[in-house]
């Protein structure tokens, strides 16, 4: 829970499996891709076999006229980062709305395709979305802690409204979830502040905390970091490293490097179409697609 | 050229000076009004307000003195009633507009609050005469309360919508990503976070209502005693000081511009408070 952002910087060396990455020879030019192949760290180990905790099949959205993901089919591994890359509006932020059925407060969206959860239908007639938010939690791109609540009621206001009311849970939860969102120690004597009154990267913090307390199995992120700087944006990114060996998170980001850094999987959408989907060190040093070629080369997005 | 230039500046500083003037004297036409109305209920009204005045019952005709005790009761009864049916229907038809509604409806329910807020407020008096007072056969404070109750329906609607608009929607996704339940989102999350708002909305109702006449006229209809039976007619400040301004006596006259007085600063009052509550929310909201 104590690591400092100069860790960031002391990352252990690649292991094996990235390093074979690195000599593989890139159709791109050399000096564009040493920008963009994933620091050494250690993101190339990803868990080996895992059943997915999102098998999406044929999913295609509609808001309105307008089709915004196109018949994506992409199994998500569970325990696992993924990231979500693609320039704006080729539907990211879309799909991963669709994952916890945020999209549905979107009027006149429509939903065609299936998305399985651990193997169940995420879209069951009659399920309460709200079941599912709670196994699925969601970090938003704009920090919102509850303005008129302090920090503990924010962090345990998921809990209290589903109907928790043991001081004792309440307490263990509070500390739990501000350490796993790296935080606690930062305002552990100041509990009873508002959630506003921290700073813009401790708010996003707490906003994971805040997600994380009611135990989801998943986090979605969208777009974390896109309002913080940089300082903010490694402790965070720090963070969602720490929080992988416990949830499925998905992520979607503008950043390229950061989705080199913290993901184990990357997925590259555009104009709705799911292009690519492999390993972050594949994607991002020897893609298949041309497409994801250019767009990681900074050709186009 | 240089000259032409410098005059024009010239000019230019002339037109900005004029313009300034002018919205300076806008601004104090407006203000000026509100200055009239207290200096001139000050000077005419103080004198006559006294101990006796809040504490006793009108004075049979002809005998000096008495004062308004049972019609200041009153008004606070007959908002309390108005209150009663106006906030918890203005209040969840505001929510209605902001977080259920679909477009079409809300066009519509908009629409007719708009009208609504536009009635003339007589008419009000009108319509729940013929609904409650002739239903029940004897004018009271609960057709007066209704009558104002209906008044205040529409404005703390949309005055509710309003704020509760001003709720960024990251908070609701906020809440609904947390697996909270969409009304419960709505209660704790958006409601608490707009309540110092809604209460503004519900005061500069009730400030607004609190003058009222018209709608008194025939529904409370006014009492010279106290009101011992909700369903009986009831005094009410405005009312005693209509029937006392248009009086013969002097003395009623007098009484009439300490009621005057009475209502303009409890009216003021709420105002204060509501300027109090807004100044804090912005300073929490931002």
């Amino acid at each position: 829970m104590f690591l400092s952002v100069s860790s960031l910087a002391t990352a252990p060396p690649g292991s094996p499996n990235e390093m074979s990455n690195l000599t593989m020879s890139a159709p791109t030019p050399t000096s564009q891709t040493s920008a963009l192949t994933p620091a050494p760290n250690d993101n190339a180990v990803a868990p080996a076999v895992t059943a997915p905790a999102f098998d999406v099949r044929n999913l295609s959205i509609w808001y309105g006229e307008k089709q915004a993901i196109k018949n994506i089919s992409i199994e998500i591994p569970a325990k696992t980062v993924t990231a979500i890359i693609g320039p704006s509006g080729c539907g990211k932020s879309t799909f991963l709305r669709c994952l916890n059925r945020m999209h549905e407060l979107v009027p006149h969206t429509r939903v065609d395709g299936e998305i399985l959860f651990h193997g169940e239908n995420l879209y069951r007639p009659g399920s309460d979305p709200a079941m599912a938010r709670r196994r699925i939690g969601m970090v938003f791109q704009k920090s919102n802690p509850f303005p008129t609540m302090s920090i503990e009621e924010n962090v345990l206001v998921g809990l209290r409204l589903n109907g928790v009311r043991d001081r004792h849970i309440l307490n263990e939860r509070l500390e739990r979830s501000l350490r796993m969102a790296a935080l606690w120690d930062e305002v552990k004597n100041d509990l009873k502040k508002p959630g506003m009154s921290i700073s813009g990267g401790q708010q996003q913090r707490l906003c994971i905390a805040r997600a994380i307390a009611v135990e989801p199995e998943v986090l979605l992120m969208d777009e974390p970091c896109s309002a913080l700087d940089p300082i903010a944006t490694a402790r965070v990114e720090e963070l969602i490293r720490e929080l992988r060996t416990r949830y499925t998170i998905v992520i979607v980001t503008h950043n390229m490097q950061q989705a080199s850094r913290v993901s184990d999987k990357t997925a590259f959408f555009y104009v709705g179409e799911l292009i690519e989907f492999g390993d972050t060190a594949q994607i991002f040093s020897s893609p298949r697609e041309r497409k994801t070629e250019d767009y990681i080369t900074g050709r186009f997005g | 050229m240089i000259a032409a230039r410098h005059d024009n500046h010239r000019w230019r500083k002339i037109k900005s000076a004029l313009a300034s003037a002018l919205s300076l004297l806008a601004a104090i036409l407006v203000i000026a009004p509100l200055g009239l109305v207290f200096f001139y209920l000050l000077q005419k009204g103080a004198g006559s307000v006294n101990w006796a005045f809040f504490t006793q019952l009108p004075k049979p005709v002809g005998e000096i003195g008495g004062g308004m005790a049972n019609a200041i009761v009153g008004t606070g009864e007959l908002l309390a009633l108005a209150s009663l049916i106006g906030v918890p229907i203005g209040v969840l038809g505001g929510v209605y507009l902001a977080e259920y509604g679909n477009a079409s409806s809300n066009w519509w329910l908009r629409f007719v609050a708009d009208i609504l807020n536009g009635v003339p407020s007589i008419t009000w008096g009108v319509v729940v005469y013929g609904l409650i007072v002739l239903t029940f056969k004897s004018f009271s404070a609960y057709a007066g309360g209704v009558a104002l109750g209906f008044m205040m329906i529409p404005l703390i609607m949309r005055t509710t919508e309003e704020v509760l608009l001003l709720v960024p929607n990251g908070y609701r996704e906020a809440s609904l990503a947390l697996g909270i339940s969409r009304w419960r989102t709505i209660i704790h999350i958006v409601m608490k976070t707009a309540s110092k708002g809604i209460v503004t909305g519900i005061l500069l109702a009730l400030a607004r209502i609190a003058g009222e006449t018209a709608p008194l006229l025939f529904t409370a209809f006014g009492n010279r005693f106290w009101n011992r039976n909700l369903a009986e007619p009831i005094a009410a400040l405005p009312l005693q000081i209509f029937s006392y301004a248009i009086s013969p006596y002097e003395d009623w006259h007098r009484q009439a511009w300490a009621g005057a007085l009475v209502l303009v600063v409890g009216i003021f009052v709420i105002n204060v408070s509501v300027r109090f509550l807004t100044r804090d929310r912005a300073a929490r909201v931002t």
